[in-house]
């Protein structure tokens, strides 16, 4: 009967440390100014008044928003690659790859339970779920080129080291045209990731009640004290 | 031949050239080098003193615009300098010789000054069907570039032809037009543009007899100094763009109070030439000024990244008016349509799961009223 099995007792585990928690809002941010004034650079708006030009500076200031934003965004990156190496075994880099054959099981055991809702049958670990580390994985490189592609396009007006340590790229892509389109096509990515983890989120949460979306907040998650021992 | 071993100066004089004339023409290409005043007396001396190498002009697959820009530099000593008085033994457009006479021509000027003359390339250089799409006196481009470069001192690739491949290496690139820098294992310098600005040209041909050694390049192989900025950092339009004032047609109020045409397509901020500096046509104009954006000439495979008209390129596979945000925005829609079909279906498939969760909820005991507090 299901429900002699039901009851489980639940303990807390402190997940996502302050440094984690940090990042990941700081990062929220940044997307969101950056998505933002990225995409009125790349399709500014007709104003109907027509002052002079002195009069004002607003394409400007957004796009001074944008480079200041690219910089907050890249070192909060990097930092958090920085933790990934003296962070709790949460946050850890090798959380983000696939490695054993265990992991690829639960990589698989998430991608059934997730997308074609099956039944959980293996363990999904606390921290991020196996599929979900790998997504990660996937969007620390999307975080990358954007910043190298940004910084490349930024090498162009600025002196800033960062952008002369990016300047490479753009021969390599064959021209600013094409680094711009690229940094421009990727902000789609940012899009469709943000739909599928905020929803993500709120199913595991609803469907699991362990406290997911919560545990950005305060950092506490929950598991049944039955499969603590794993 | 003309004799390679006299100066430019005793050249000029022969021409009727006065003394200020020839002082105005140095002044005017240390500028451009953007040297230092001071640093004037060195060209003056170059001219002076060392003797003119000869120059061999290939033209290969290209429209000759290159040359036509070429000719009409602003300052007139210019043309007569590199293009009559400079050993210019190798020309098709503006040399006298025809024939196998101008064959004999190319061919004793790359033997009598092995390692000596400066190789000047317009035109890109098709490899496809072992390179018959080009073919100059029975020969193919790719062997003739082979053959001239081997002894050259130094390469100058003119125009987006020679150093990108411009229209002939546009999507599909039939011809397998490619350029020359590809075909070459040393260093070339690139001068892109259809046509390069005149004066630019003039002034990496400076560049080189005054230094007797390439210019600084970039990592594509630019002059720095004509290619270090884009059209749109020195462009005058460009407070309209800081301001946010933008032509959305090519007849309203912001086109003819000469707003940034940013909107319209302009690949000022994505083009890196001199356009907006030097002007053309003796510093008449240059597109903007003119009203029409600029198309990026002098970038890498500029066909291809059309509409000229459209800010945002075509996105390859999707159809010429599609942009990123065309297919990014499908793509989005598909998500979020894929979300919501997978909350609902998550409320049928996983009703048992969340009916269990619901049960496991204990009932949390109020706090009782009846009870008195023992003091």
């Amino acid at each position: 009967m299901r429900q002699d099995l039901s009851f489980h007792n639940y303990k807390r585990v402190y997940v996502w440390e302050l440094p984690v928690r940090f990042y990941h809002w700081l990062n929220v941010l940044c997307v969101l100014v950056l998505g933002i004034t990225g995409w009125l650079i790349g399709r500014p708006p007709g104003l109907t008044s027509l002052p002079e030009a002195y009069q004002q500076q607003w394409f400007g200031t957004i796009r001074f928003v944008h480079f200041v934003t690219g910089y907050v965004f890249l070192f909060n990156f990097l930092f958090r690659l920085y933790w990934g190496f003296v962070g709790n075994r949460y946050a850890r880099w090798n959380q983000f790859i696939p490695s054993t054959r265990r992991r690829v099981n639960e990589m698989v055991e998430v991608i059934k339970v997730d997308v074609l809702q099956t039944r959980i049958r293996g363990i999904i670990r606390i921290g991020h779920n196996m599929l979900a580390g790998v997504i990660y994985f996937v969007t620390f490189w999307v975080f990358l080129f954007q910043a190298v592609t940004g910084f490349a396009l930024y090498s162009g007006m600025s002196d800033s080291w960062i952008g002369r340590m990016c300047a490479w790229v753009v021969p390599v892509f064959g021209g600013d045209a094409v680094v711009r389109q690229w940094h421009h096509a990727m902000l789609w990515f940012y899009v469709v990731f943000t739909l599928v983890h905020v929803y993500l989120v709120a199913y595991h949460d609803y469907v699991e009640g362990r406290g997911t979306a919560s545990s950005m907040v305060g950092g506490w998650k929950f598991e049944r004290e039955d499969l603590l021992g794993h | 031949m003309k004799d390679p071993g006299r100066t430019l100066w005793q050249a000029l004089q022969e021409k009727g050239y006065s003394r200020r004339e020839f002082l105005q023409f140095c002044a005017v290409t240390a500028a451009s080098l953007g040297l230092k005043a001071s640093a004037i007396g060195a060209v003056v001396e170059a001219f002076e003193k060392k003797p003119r190498p000869p120059v061999v002009w290939l033209h290969f697959q290209e429209c000759t615009c290159c040359s036509e820009s070429f000719i009409r530099a602003s300052h007139p000593i210019v043309a007569d300098a590199l293009l009559d008085v400079i050993s210019l033994d190798y020309m098709e457009t503006l040399m006298a010789a025809a024939g196998h006479q101008a064959e004999k021509s190319l061919a004793d000027t790359l033997k009598a000054y092995d390692g000596k003359y400066i190789l000047l390339v317009e035109g890109s250089v098709p490899t496809g069907g072992d390179g018959v799409y080009c073919t100059i006196g029975g020969r193919t481009a790719i062997a003739i570039l082979e053959e001239a470069a081997k002894g050259a001192a130094g390469v100058v690739a003119w125009g987006n032809c020679a150093s990108y491949g411009c229209i002939q290496a546009a999507h599909p690139n039939p011809t397998g037009a490619t350029p020359i820098d590809k075909l070459l294992r040393r260093t070339v310098v690139n001068v892109p543009g259809c046509p390069p600005i005149a004066d630019v040209m003039m002034a990496v041909v400076s560049h080189i007899l005054v230094f007797g050694r390439l210019p600084d390049l970039d990592g594509q192989g630019r002059p720095k100094e004509f290619y270090g900025r884009r059209v749109h950092d020195t462009c005058y339009r460009r407070p309209y763009y800081d301001a946010g004032m933008f032509v959305e047609a090519f007849d309203d109020e912001r086109a003819r109070k000469g707003c940034c045409l940013y909107r319209m397509g302009c690949r000022g901020p994505v083009t890196y030439n001199a356009c907006s500096v030097s002007r053309w046509n003796g510093g008449v104009s240059y597109p903007i000024q003119s009203g029409h954006g600029c198309i990026g000439c002098s970038e890498n495979g500029f066909w291809d990244k059309g509409p000229f008209y459209q800010h945002l390129s075509s996105f390859p596979g999707f159809g010429i008016e599609s942009t990123a945000d065309t297919v990014g925005l499908a793509l989005g829609a598909g998500v979020a349509v894929g979300v919501a079909a997978h909350a609902v279906a998550t409320n049928i498939r996983k009703r048992s799961l969340i009916a269990e969760n619901r049960q496991e909820s204990v009932v949390a005991r109020e706090p009782s009223d009846d009870k008195k507090v023992q003091p």
